[in-house]
């Protein structure tokens, strides 16, 4: 199969959704010429600039005008240019995309798809390096998806668009450059489905986003020494696949959960309370939670390596979870 | 107006009589903006607004039925009983939604502008905010937006000289929020808010702007509203005087409409009953309804 790159593919799910659907149409900032990030570059030249849009900088507005465009039945796809933005545009997100089909009575819906680019890219700094997915979790009336390969971006991005719900799409920075197979043509993923990146019988790992490719490397080494690693991706925040998550707890009896966020309310807490709730009898050893600390992002390269999950430090936890 | 004098003077009624929860904002006194307005656009039009919406939303044609069935919290409200006074919203009437969160209908009423623009169709959008609104961020991007990209967007603010408690002096830097306008490209009018007449005039005027493809107009209508911010508040005590409250009652828009059409009190008494008939019926409507069970909370969350 052929390979692309994860921005590649982000692009061709785009540009196919919006040759499917004239309602389909992405604006944000530095949208038009696709400068800096070179993901939708060319995309205006085909489609015009009335459905490839520049927006000034107002993240308030960008997704209040999805809001409104929405409730006249298009498919609007706004961009905003990086996940620690977003605290600029909560209202609409919480209070107005997530709640309006609910106190409408559901009378309308809203199909928006969210696009912004989210994590650490090496010394970018507390202001541009967050991993804030866990807060969108804790709200109704939102779908969370952060995938880890060019084909799942591609496939779920398409889902995404053509959902009638409100749907954040958190892009990796690290991933956008990496390189994946990914089939031609119209293959979609759907949405709430995690998927087994690894499948193994000694435990659990379960991670999404760039923390999948950590997850591969951590337990291709621990393979080395007889452990099998089961590595699970999300793929979908919200909602979650529980199914594919206790199957695989039921098989292997051992858990431990990974992310790039910081640990205190994060995506692991909900993912072990799911599993405690659910499965307590079936564990045989404590849920451990690997995260990055509960600090801001810091600058330099040294500091930022330590605060953030690294290899090492999974599969320690790992060996600690199975008694080695 | 006296449609929208009378379904709030009766939800005012039913409120202090503890027959409808939370909480209810009304714009007694201020009626001439939204029939000033709405009576100058097309039925197929759109329009969004604030908290403060009973009044635009009864003249846009909303079930009244629906309306209080909604506001006692019953599962035959327009909303099914999960939106109250503050978020009432009836697709099918073009009242695309009240938005609680101040400011926030504002990149909303753009979006529905740059749709309708996208579709090339003739239809205009009316935004309805409070002067407090015109202090918000999003005030601002959302005007600066609908001009770059010349939205058929119609902002129309009910100054009604008080956010909250705070007056208008005290909370915004300039005189006439319609000035604001001119910082971004867009005319900005003031018009007396307590003249129906004034009101549609202008209206009419910038409707056909928006309609002509030469972009958004900001109006800015002086009103006042006679009753506390939300219902349990006092007319006046805390913040404003007796005086001033009755001073501008002696603006009432109905009674000045009323003088200058010279229209006979019979008719007056005439379409009140009409319109009293109609609210008792809506209102035994309303009584009689069910209200939702529990478990219907969990349904209409996504599609």
């Amino acid at each position: 199969m052929r390979e692309i790159t994860f921005g590649e593919a982000v692009r061709e799910a785009l540009r196919e959704e919006m040759t499917k659907d004239e309602t389909v149409f992405i604006y944000g900032m530095d949208i038009g010429v696709g400068f800096p990030s070179g993901l939708t570059k060319g995309l205006r030249e085909e489609f015009g600039a009335d459905r490839v849009r520049d927006t000034p900088i107002c993240e308030q507005t960008v997704v209040g005008i999805a809001v409104g465009a929405a409730l006249m039945g298009m498919r609007p796809v706004p961009e905003i240019q990086f996940s620690d933005l977003l605290t600029l545009c909560m209202d609409q997100i919480v209070n107005q995309a997530a709640k309006l089909r609910y106190m409408s009575g559901g009378q309308i819906t809203l199909p928006i798809t969210i696009r912004t680019a989210a994590g650490f890219s090496g010394s970018n700094g507390a202001q541009h390096s967050q991993s804030l997915e866990a807060w969108f979790m804790h709200v109704p009336g939102l779908k969370v998806i952060i995938p880890s390969t060019p084909a799942d971006a591609k496939g779920l991005l398409k889902s995404s668009i053509r959902d009638d719900n409100p749907v954040l799409f958190l892009e990796h920075k690290m991933l956008n450059r990496t390189k994946g197979a990914v089939p031609e043509g119209d293959v979609v993923i759907p949405l709430g489905k995690a998927d087994i990146k690894r499948p193994g019988k000694d435990i659990t790992l379960v991670t999404f986003s760039h923390m999948v490719h950590r997850s591969l490397t951590a337990a291709e080494t621990l393979e080395k020494d007889g452990i099998d690693v089961e590595v699970i991706d999300l793929r979908t925040l919200a909602p979650l696949d529980e199914e594919t998550l206790l199957r695989s707890i039921r098989k292997t009896h051992r858990l431990v959960v990974l992310e790039e966020g910081c640990k205190t309310g994060g995506v692991g807490a909900e993912i072990s309370a799911i599993v405690a709730e659910e499965a307590m009898d079936e564990m045989d050893a404590p849920i451990r939670r690997v995260a990055a600390y509960d600090t801001p992002i810091p600058f330099s390269p040294p500091l930022e390596k330590y605060v953030i999950p690294d290899e090492r430090r999974i599969e320690s936890v790992i060996r600690e979870t199975l008694n080695l | 107006m006296l449609r929208v004098r009378m379904f709030e003077e009766k939800i005012d009624e039913l409120y202090l009589q503890g027959k409808l929860p939370g909480s209810i904002h009304t714009s007694i006194g201020q009626e001439a903006v939204s029939v000033g307005v709405l009576n100058a656009m097309r039925e197929d039009d759109l329009a969004i607004g604030s908290h403060r919406c009973h009044g635009y939303w009864v003249i846009k044609g909303m079930d009244v039925k629906g309306m209080f069935a909604e506001l006692y919290g019953k599962r035959t409200g327009a909303c099914k009983g999960k939106a109250g006074s503050m978020h009432l919203i009836d697709i099918t009437k073009g009242v695309m939604g009240a938005i609680g969160i101040v400011g926030q209908q504002m990149p909303m009423a753009a979006g529905i502008g740059l749709a309708l623009k996208m579709k090339r169709s003739d239809r205009i959008c009316l935004c309805f905010f409070g002067d407090g609104a015109s202090n918000t961020g999003v005030f601002h991007e959302a005007l600066n937006v609908a001009s770059l990209w010349k939205l058929p967007v119609i902002f129309v603010c009910e100054n009604n000289g008080y956010a909250v408690s705070v007056p208008v002096h005290c909370s915004t830097s300039v005189k006439d929020i319609a000035q604001r306008g001119h910082s971004y490209n867009i005319p900005g009018e003031v018009v007396d808010g307590m003249d129906v007449l004034s009101v549609y005039a202008v209206a009419k005027r910038v409707a056909e702007r928006a309609r002509s493809g030469e972009g958004p107009s900001l109006i800015e209508c002086k009103t006042y509203r006679f009753l506390g911010h939300s219902r349990g508040d006092p007319a006046y005590g805390p913040y404003r005087t007796k005086e001033e409250l009755e001073s501008w009652k002696q603006k009432d828009p109905i009674t000045k409409l009323i003088a200058d059409l010279n229209i006979p009190n019979d008719e007056v008494s005439k379409i009140r009953n009409q319109i009293a008939d109609e609210y008792g019926a809506a209102v035994r409507f309303a009584e009689e309804s069910p209200y939702p069970e529990g478990p219907e909370a969990l349904e209409d969350i996504f599609a």
